[in-house]
């Protein structure tokens, strides 16, 4: 059944019919309509159905949908065959988006009539009301369609811009959704002089971004991509900017400028989401070096951190079960060396066990560490469900971290600290042997690298950085509970370590910010965190199996010098 | 000879073989001290080992998906445990009304059949679904890329009926056919754990009867002992799996009834750790072999359920079954480290390195 099939002139051929057959319409359609549906059902549209994207014009809700059919008709004009009729293309993907909204249309009008809400639990009699924007059946799935039609002939349309076009009008969209999204955080960071806050009044209100405000955002981006990409202005500014080699390194000297700035320069609520983002980059380098460099997969790994937060609250804390009163600086290197040494003993059994095999094993033996603290028997020592409370803050002298800023500033140091022995260790002899063994173990050892030694030094060292977050997170959190350190932890680990990249340290950085920080932003998202991480994990390894900073790939030296 | 092993011997062998002998007398200690407290009576040892059985069936049938994915794909079907769970949910979904239109009580063996039914077809379905978006992408990437997919989807299964159906565990209707006890001679078990391991079992010999006497059986046999060889004979690698896939993801929905009809209650968490617990079941008899598989689930059940009696009562710790879990894990690392090829022996082509 083509659509295109009566009048097609000789030269086009057979490629216009076979896209826009009924079934490549109809299961573009049929996805994105399942999709939609998705997104209603498991709760995501009403988790975010309050939140302004653009106060008093979208929500979050309705630009998710919305952008569900638009990237469907995006992908459906992306296709080869497009090239050759693009008219042909945005009416096809018309057609696929008002499929779309028809399922979608469907569900809900399903939903309504027979009261689902025992099954799917998001469905209130409002939520489905909204979806039906008040009128009748026919009406609304009419309007859902048309709706469904117009957006996915938009993004096809989009698809089929030429790059000069396309890429400013992107660039405009990104920033408004960006401004939008996460319009608490940028009108925190706007708030903090006099010059910037006149902007910030000017973008915002207290629910989010106000419809003039996206205005100026996306013509200021939109402006901004197009004179990049205009020749005359790229020469232009290329004068006055630093060649390609600096320009790295000024955004990374400006990116620490900014983390560092950031726990003064803006409030409490924002300092605590950097105290934790920073706990994670520090698990993330342990990981990093026992999976990204030497290769082994280890999701027992909450269990080092969990040695380090105990040890320090045994050490520290004020109450009974403590086994000494120390201070926080004496207990860190006890901390750390205990967690070096249960990274010890978790590598020495699993030395000989290698790929998913491993991942397993490992992972029971953080079960085995979590249900061991929790359980009764060790009560008497650990605390049991109950954990170890009154942990004291660490002090420097008379002076005492109290605020979360302090303690931000604490963990942003202890970052520091790990990220220069990371590199350091990675550029070294250590390092290199850890690439040998992740590439191939066997060949390694045929090539006279001590795959025990080198094994168990990376479990022991990305233990301490685990142990080291771990000694932070007790001293932030003042109490410690075995709920907190739960199998997730590790997976939150791995997934930060597979979006910013497995090898790369700078990859963690930003893999923290994006799985870590932006659930902490927003609020409502913090639910569907978890969700939105195996989404995240599949689509990466999907796409950019490198991750967002990939790793430089290894290159070896050419001087000839032994390596 | 024995010259030339010292010779070869290392300080991690010697750390290895000490593991074993620790764990061996921290077993037996354990026991002697729990046989000669005596402090449980031939009642209580019923209750263990027919709730140990129970379990086992369970992880029995989990057991099974997993080997059957591995046997042809080498790869840990992480998502298997939350196949599981949306059976559960599925058999929950079917009985909820047909117990409050009164089917239930009227015709027992119609509604169990028709939860079934549905829990098996609704697994099955999502089974492949996850194979075709989640795991043939990937099929020729190596390294940790697969596992890595598998984690995400388990997650994504798991949230997503979080999402759906809310994060509080649902009670799963009476069914007064399950009620009370059944006495076997001198013993007196709960009704609901003999009609599980009866029809789990049933599930099992089905299976047997698909792997050895069916086509397609032979096909997953065949692919299982040499895909290429597999391939050269006319078999379709491909449909192979998404039929392993498929079957495997029933026989996961089965066990998903079945353990909503032992503890009443469905949550969204349910699968992960038990699809764990049934790789370990998996590993444990041997990976790739179907009775292995069968076998290592009984084992685990029963090792979980009388263990905390059978040998940690013996060191005086209180609330033993707190514990059970380590058990658990514990004989699933065990085994990873000193016998990966289980106790039934693997049936790979190609060990894994």
């Amino acid at each position: 059944m083509a659509v295109a099939d009566v009048e097609t002139p000789p030269g086009a051929g057979t490629v216009a019919p076979r896209l826009f057959s009924g079934r490549t319409i109809l299961a573009s359609g049929l996805l994105a309509g399942v999709i939609g549906a998705y997104v209603v059902l498991a709760g995501l549209y009403a988790a975010f159905a309050e939140r302004w994207l653009i106060v008093e014009l979208l929500t979050v809700s309705q630009a998710l949908l919305a952008g569900t059919a638009a990237v469907a008709g995006w992908r459906f004009a992306g296709r080869d065959a497009a090239a050759a009729a693009p008219s042909f293309a945005v009416a096809g993907a018309a057609l696929a988006g008002a499929v779309a909204g028809l399922v979608l249309g469907a569900v809900v009008l399903f939903a309504a009539s027979y009261n689902l809400r025992w099954i799917f639990v998001s469905l209130s009699p409002p939520l489905l009301a909204g979806l039906r924007f008040g009128l009748s059946p026919a009406a609304s799935l009419a309007v859902l369609a048309g709706a469904g039609a117009a957006l996915s002939a938009a993004g096809a349309l989009c698809r089929r811009l030429p790059r000069g076009w396309r890429r400013p009008l992107l660039v405009g969209l990104g920033a408004v959704v960006a401004a939008g999204l996460f319009s608490s955080l940028v009108q925190t960071l706007l708030s903090t002089n006099a010059v910037t806050a006149r902007l910030g009044d000017l973008l915002y209100v207290y629910d989010g971004l106000l419809s003039s405000g996206a205005a100026l955002v996306f013509a200021v981006a939109v402006v901004g991509a197009a004179l990049r990409g205009w020749p005359a202005a790229r020469s232009g500014v290329g004068r006055i900017m630093p060649p390609e080699r600096w320009r790295r390194r000024i955004v990374v000297v400006f990116g620490i400028a900014v983390i560092v700035a950031m726990p003064v320069a803006t409030n409490q609520f924002i300092a605590q989401v950097m105290t934790i983002v920073g706990l994670y980059v520090l698990m993330g380098f342990g990981l990093n070096i026992e999976l990204g460099l030497a290769g082994l997969l280890d999701l027992g790994f909450v269990a080092f951190f969990a040695v380090g937060a105990y040890t320090v609250a045994l050490l520290t804390a004020n109450g009974a079960l403590a086994v000494a009163h120390l201070t926080f600086w004496e207990a860190l290197p006890v901390a750390m060396a205990l967690a070096a040494a249960a990274g010890f003993v978790f590598g020495l059994p699993v030395l000989r066990v290698r790929g998913d095999y491993l991942a397993v094993a490992t992972l029971g033996l953080g079960e085995i560490v979590r249900v061991l603290v929790l359980s009764d028997m060790l009560k008497p020592a650990l605390g049991g469900s109950q954990g170890i409370i009154d942990i004291p803050r660490p002090s420097i002298g008379a002076f005492t971290l109290a605020s979360p800023v302090e303690i931000a500033y604490l963990a942003l140091a202890a970052c520091a600290a790990a990220a220069w022995c990371a590199w350091r260790m990675q550029h070294s002899w250590l390092g290199r042997r850890w690439l040998a063994v992740r590439e191939d173990e066997d060949v390694a050892q045929a090539l006279g690298i001590d795959l025990v030694k080198v094994k168990l030094l990376a479990y022991t060292i990305g233990a301490a950085f685990a142990g080291l977050a771990g000694a932070v997170f007790a001293a932030m959190a003042g109490a410690v509970f075995p709920h907190s350190f739960q199998l997730l932890v590790s997976i939150n680990v791995l997934a930060l370590l597979v979006v910013g990249g497995i090898g790369s340290f700078a990859g963690v950085v930003i893999g923290s910010l994006a799985l870590i920080g932006t659930p902490e932003l927003l609020r409502e998202f913090g639910e569907f965190r978890y969700l939105a991480y195996g989404i995240v994990m599949v689509a990466m390894m999907r796409a950019r199996p490198g991750g967002l900073w990939p790793a430089a790939p290894h290159r070896p030296r050419r001087e000839g010098r032994d390596g | 000879m024995l010259r030339d092993w010292l010779r070869r011997l290392t300080w991690v062998d010697l750390f290895l073989v000490a593991l074993r002998i620790a764990v061996l007398l921290l077993v037996s200690t354990g026991a002697w001290g729990s046989l000669r407290e005596a402090r449980y009576s031939a009642e209580h040892w019923t209750y263990f080992v027919g709730f140990g059985l129970t379990m086992g069936a369970i992880y029995a049938l989990l057991a099974l998906g997993f080997t059957m994915v591995y046997g042809i794909l080498r790869l840990v079907n992480f998502a298997h445990g939350e196949v599981f769970m949306v059976g559960a949910f599925a058999a929950y979904f079917t009985a909820v009304p047909l117990s409050s239109s009164g089917l239930a009580a009227g015709m027992p063996l119609l509604a169990a059949a028709v939860m079934l039914a549905c829990a098996m077809a609704v697994a099955a379905g999502v089974a492949v679904g996850v194979e075709r978006i989640a795991y043939r992408p990937f099929r020729r990437a190596g390294g940790y890329a697969p596992l890595i997919t598998a984690i995400g989807a388990s997650f994504f299964l798991q949230y997503s009926a979080r999402g759906m159906f809310g994060p509080r565990s649902r009670a799963f209707p009476e069914i007064a056919m399950l009620n009370g006890q059944v006495t076997i001679g001198a013993m007196s078990l709960p009704r609901a754990q003999v009609a599980v391991v009866l029809a789990a079992v049933l599930v099992m010999a089905g299976l047997w009867l698909i792997v050895v006497r069916t086509r397609m059986g032979k096909a997953m046999r065949a692919v299982s002992e040499d895909q290429h060889a597999a391939i050269l004979m006319g078999i379709d690698p491909d449909r192979v799996v998404v039929f392993t896939f498929a079957v495997g993801g029933a026989i996961a929905g089965a066990a998903g009834l079945f353990y909503a009809l032992t503890f009443k209650q469905v949550v969204f968490y349910m699968g992960f750790f038990l699809g764990v617990k049934g790789f370990a079941a998996a590993v444990l008899g041997g990976i790739g072999n179907i009775p292995g598989a069968m076998l290592g689930g009984f084992l685990l059940g029963l090792a979980e359920s009388t263990g905390p009696a059978l040998f940690l009562e013996g060191f005086g710790i209180d609330s033993p079954y707190q514990l059970r879990d380590v058990i658990a894990y514990a004989m699933l690392v065990m085994v990873l480290v000193f016998r990966p090829q289980g106790l039934l022996g693997e049936r790979l082509a190609v060990k894994r390195a």
